[in-house]
């Protein structure tokens, strides 16, 4: 999943135009015949027909065996909103998108300008920031519930230090999400900071140069050029940070497991746990209905204002 | 992930010609050292972890082993359990990506090259599912895996991640063939040659570097996907290494040491890769993300 809806211009490009004159349909059959079903029939049935069949899910009481016959109508989705479980899922979501947006988005920029930098070993950090990034998510969250661990783990030590015996951050309802929240800047600042980097690096020289020669500051120079010209690629970063909420998981799992009491739960890990988990599948599937509005609407309406002329 | 996009890369000039002063390259020295030290003390401890005890483990868990205990690592090392995981990781990662590159560079040529009603209609279908995540409709996907046959299977894992690739992949495709030289086609059509021998003879010989970036994202998810093996295989047998490695914490509890020297060993294979192929790597997950 890298983006949400492109722009799309109906029709081919224009190479088929120039080519396009001297062929028929004749020609044109025998690749459309071999080259399309795959991919249509593949999405259709492991994407959209599911998702299809979520909305009809939703509005029955099932464990997925037999027929869905119980119909409940909208209980699922009352059920759904009246409980504190799947609201803190969604504060969660929330507050994953005010961390990304005020600590690990402007860390990324920080640290993109000074790896920009004529300095020596200035690819080798950037290697190093991005390393987390290509960690599965799962080893990540593993090796930091070691990191987080009271008794063998580096917080442990830490604690001890300070007079203070088994220190379990992960296990306690006020420090957990906070402690999750950490792991997620941890792991994704290097992507964003790949993003701005390649931000930077188009923008021309001579302007820098430009205003270095009249004298500006680095401060000025970021300031009034790059943090402007960088506007596209910073967008586009809110967006994938907006989408990444919506999808967190794999990392929640190995550290809290949404808990304790369901503080950390993310929506997916709430569907996880209270869908996949017992089986219920009517109810899992509102979930997945609620996420699937949500994302749609947020990436739609986001796109919509923001990224227009990106 | 073009050549250029490599060389970009590499090239370290970007905020500014001059070499800073002394005192700013102190400040820039001072704080990537502090941001490097927090992503790597994690990491540098599992992996000393894995050599020490569990005692040893306990009372110094950032310094040196006090004894370089080989015995963990060894002993998961050489275990069939091991290998079986990497290998089924393996597996699955690259029939998924050999799937969805054939599948969405021949729809993306079709999409980029030939004319047809609805054409524009059936893309935009395609990307929809770029919108939502994978674990949206995870119910109504579980039931039609069991009802397809193919719960338990690696196939029931392979299909659906390139099911879910397809919008990603034909969208980065489409944009690269339609930014071939027209006149190739004219001559080559001109010439006789058909849709499907220009595909096979001329499109994907001078596709190289997008083949490379999509084969690249889609190695990586794949390589690194938890949530659709957690669901849809049982038989420990089946288990790609993120599955397993969780299995492994939950039998060894807190045996800390044993469970570190897990981690390191499966994670190696991924840390070996990315800095054997860090251009390429680096510059297909970001360029990936830039262009879809």
């Amino acid at each position: 999943m890298t983006t949400g809806v492109a722009d799309i211009d109906a029709g081919a490009g224009p190479a088929a135009r120039g080519g396009s004159k001297t062929m028929g349909w004749r020609d044109r059959l025998p690749v459309l015949v071999l080259f399309m079903p795959p991919a249509l029939v593949l999405f259709t049935v492991f994407v959209i027909l599911p998702m299809g069949e979520a909305a009809w899910y939703s509005l029955y009481n099932w464990n997925g065996y037999g027929l869905p016959t119980q119909f409940v109508g909208l209980r699922n989705f009352e059920v759904l909103f009246s409980r504190p479980a799947f609201l803190q899922s969604m504060i969660n979501c929330g507050l994953i998108i005010l961390v990304s947006l005020t600590i690990q988005l402007p860390l990324a920029l920080w640290l993109a300008t000074l790896v920009s930098n004529r300095i020596r070993g200035a690819v080798t950090f950037r290697l190093i920031f991005f390393m987390p990034y290509v960690l599965a998510d799962v080893a990540a969250g593993l090796i930091w519930r070691f990191v987080y661990d009271g008794d063998y783990g580096l917080f442990g030590a830490i604690g001890r230090v300070f007079g203070i015996e088994h220190l379990f951050l992960l296990a306690d309802k006020d420090t957990a999400i906070y402690a999750l929240l950490a792991v997620i800047v941890w792991k994704y600042f290097g992507f964003h900071m790949m993003l701005f980097i390649a931000g930077m690096q188009a923008i021309d020289r001579d302007l820098l140069e430009a205003a270095e020669i009249d004298g500006a500051s680095r401060w000025q120079k970021f300031r009034f050029i790059t943090l402007p010209l960088l506007g596209s690629t910073l967008r586009l970063s809110v967006f994938f940070v907006i989408v990444g909420s919506l999808q967190l998981f794999d990392i929640v799992m190995p550290l809290t497991g949404g808990g304790p009491s369901d503080t950390t739960q993310t929506l997916v890990s709430f569907l996880y746990t209270f869908g996949v988990m017992r089986m219920q599948v009517g109810f899992g599937s509102a979930v997945g209905v609620v996420l699937f509005v949500l994302s749609v609407v947020l990436a739609f309406s986001y796109k919509r204002i923001f990224m227009r002329n990106d | 992930m073009t050549e250029a996009a490599v060389d970009r890369y590499e090239s370290t000039q970007t905020a500014s010609e001059r070499r800073p002063g002394f005192v700013v390259q102190l400040y820039i020295y001072a704080a990537l050292f502090i941001v490097s030290a927090i992503i790597l003390i994690p990491l540098i401890t599992t992996a000393l972890g894995g050599f020490k005890t569990l005692g040893d483990l306990r009372t110094n868990p950032f310094g040196l082993p006090r004894e370089w205990n080989w015995s963990n690592y060894a002993e998961i090392f050489f275990s069939f359990r091991y290998w079986q995981l990497l290998w089924n990781s393996l597996f699955i990662a690259v029939l998924t990506v050999v799937l969805t590159v054939i599948i969405s560079a021949t729809a993306a040529y079709v999409f980029a090259h030939v004319r047809f009603f609805g054409s524009g209609f059936l893309l935009n279908y395609l990307l929809v599912g770029l919108m939502f995540p994978t674990a949206t409709a995870i119910l109504p996907l579980f039931l039609k895996i069991r009802d397809l046959g193919i719960l338990n299977t690696h196939w029931g894992v392979i299909l659906p991640q390139v099911a879910f690739h397809i919008g990603m992949a034909v969208l980065l495709f489409r944009n690269y063939f339609r930014n071939m030289p027209s006149e190739l086609f004219e001559a080559a059509f001109i010439d006789g040659c058909g849709y499907i021998r220009f595909f096979w003879h001329v499109t994907l010989p001078l596709s190289r570097p997008i083949l490379a970036t999509v084969g690249i994202i889609t190695f990586v998810q794949s390589w690194n996907n938890y949530l659709l093996p957690l669901i849809f295989l049982n038989s420990e047998s089946l288990y790609p290494w993120p599955l397993g490695m969780m299995v492994y914490r939950g039998e060894f509890g807190t045996d800390w040491h044993l469970i570190l020297a897990f981690i390191t060993l499966t994670i190696l294979p991924t840390i070996i890769v990315f800095f054997l192929a860090q251009k390429h790597v680096v510059a297909g997950l970001t360029a990936g993300a830039l262009k879809g």
